[in-house]
């Protein structure tokens, strides 16, 4: 089932390769903005062998690393908290729902005014945007607890943190994952972003030049990358998530539908 | 009515402490950066009515809803397609993958090659990141597909539309709209983001104008605003989502009440 499974991926992958190396070949397309695959291959393996790709791949990934971590950390910990508090998850609903919803690119402007093209403007724009993400995911993860298994666990004299560790957690296990899974990729997003726009070194700002050098293909070939880049880290939690919920109905068992 | 005062006070009483200790702290500071809140508040109804209204925040708005709209139908149609077939996913898996861990942004520009900077570039924009969240979320959702209720829906003969809408759909509802939710926050970012890029009128664009003219209050209400407009639209979207869910909501509630 396996080798059948990576048979068909790879047989899907080779079909879609193939199709942007005809549609702008048969001329369905216009080449100069979309050229074959093999052209933007080319550029692909020009930009490997660059030291200066090699540093901007450095700087994105610091700031992605390490804006994750902080968010996550974060959003775990509030959401648990606001959770089993009582009263504090409506007490600060309504501010929840006003800061989320604020798209962390608002503060672009204020984060080039305060430190320019700085690490520090990527980390406030990543933190700022994957926080809410494992917060919600764990706010949502903590509502989905089973009523009978948390009553269960209360009527056996669970004290809350045996209750946090013991129903609470894996329940909101799932949720948590998803959400760490989204901040992952929310946080290149925002990295790459404020590459692009404010100019902060990395490869979105190597994307940024390519665009205005008319350099097409290179273009094509570094979002390639962050394309790689994204895939890679989605796997990486992906195979997190399969370790941690290895226990659970969406993992465990493939439903036949 | 006793019920609903305690409730309005949880509700207002966070808020109002934060804006209190925003404007106190604010008031008398001499920092460009921050200005005290008095004077942002001030500016804000000279920026944000008559002309800025109809010309940058309803085309921010209407792109963010076609963008939006796209996004949903097209995610729940795949979603439940490649959910639902582990042959179709098999196939599809790597290449979605690849285009989803492509970060929208990214796109900015490929999109702009295509389609100029009018309004199709952003709303294509749009719908190209938030199609990933719902679609993400549809496929986890019509995969854990309770076994017990498709055996069920199954013997007793459901099938097709029916089983589609009231098995599958149904319950995978509860993660449409997670991922639904996710996406509404992805599609603002993006709204943003192919404003500032390149673009004539909207709230990206405007706000990017203020920070560069040094126009600090102004750029803060243009923050506010965004606030506000990101809070309105999760309040429209969390009354959709307790009509649709209602059967969802429920039976948690009851389940809870009857132990």
């Amino acid at each position: 089932m396996r080798a059948t499974n990576a048979a068909l991926g790879a047989a899907g992958l080779a079909a879609f390769l193939a199709l942007g190396e005809a549609v702008p070949r048969l001329g369905l397309v216009e080449d100069a903005y979309f050229p074959p695959t093999s052209r933007i291959a080319d550029a692909l393996g020009a930009e490997l062998a660059e030291g200066t790709f090699w540093t901007a791949l450095g700087d994105t990934l610091t700031g992605w690393a390490l804006g994750l971590a902080i968010a996550v950390g974060a959003g775990i910990l509030a959401g648990v908290v606001l959770s089993i508090v009582p009263y504090l998850r409506e007490a600060t609903a309504s501010t929840i729902e006003f800061l989320r919803p604020i798209p962390s690119v608002a503060l672009i402007p204020l984060a080039v005014l305060l430190y320019g093209t700085e690490l520090r403007s990527v980390l406030l724009l990543v933190v700022y945007a994957a926080f809410w993400q494992v917060l919600i995911q764990v706010l949502y993860g903590v509502q989905d607890v089973d009523p009978v298994a948390d009553e269960t666990a209360r009527s056996y004299g669970l004290g809350t943190w045996a209750r946090i560790r013991h129903v609470l957690w894996p329940s909101a296990l799932p949720y948590v994952m998803t959400g760490v899974r989204l901040a992952a990729a929310v946080a290149l997003i925002l990295a790459l972003t404020a590459e692009l726009v404010i100019g902060a070194p990395g490869l979105g700002a190597r994307i940024a030049v390519a665009q205005t050098s008319q350099a097409v293909p290179e273009m094509y070939a570094l979002i390639v990358v962050t394309g790689l880049l994204g895939l890679l880290i989605n796997v990486g939690a992906r195979t997190v998530e399969r370790r941690a919920l290895a226990w659970h109905q969406s993992v465990r068992g493939e439903v036949t539908v | 009515m006793s019920r609903v005062l305690p409730r309005l006070v949880l509700v207002v009483a966070l808020p109002a402490v934060l804006v209190t200790v925003w404007w106190l702290a604010s008031a008398g500071s001499t920092n460009v950066y921050w200005p005290p809140l008095r004077t942002i508040l001030q500016a804000f109804p000279d920026v944000w009515t008559g002309e800025r209204l109809r010309a940058d925040v309803l085309p921010s708005l209407l792109r963010l809803a076609g963008g939006y709209a796209t996004a949903a139908v097209v995610g729940v149609a795949l979603g439940t397609l490649i959910g639902s077939s582990p042959w179709v996913r098999a196939v599809c898996e790597p290449v979605l993958e690849f285009l989803r861990a492509v970060p929208p942004p990214v796109l900015v520009p490929v999109i702009m090659l295509f389609a100029g900077i009018g309004d199709i570039m952003k709303v294509a924009v749009i719908a190209s990141g938030c199609v990933w969240p719902v679609l993400l979320n549809t496929v986890e959702g019509v995969r854990a597909v309770d076994a017990v209720t498709a055996q069920t829906a199954r013997s007793y003969g459901i099938t097709g539309v029916a089983r589609l809408r009231h098995v599958v759909l149904r319950s995978a509802s509860p993660q449409i709209f997670a991922g639904l939710r996710q996406a509404l926050s992805v599609g603002i970012i993006l709204m943003v983001i192919s404003e500032m890029f390149a673009a004539s009128n909207g709230l990206g664009f405007t706000i990017v104008q203020f920070q560069r003219g040094f126009a600090i209050p102004d750029m803060w209400t243009g923050i506010l605003l965004l606030g506000l407009l990101g809070f309105l639209l999760s309040v429209v979207f969390r009354l959709v989502e307790r009509r649709a869910l209602g059967w969802y909501h429920g039976l948690r509630a009851s389940s809870r009440r009857s132990r």
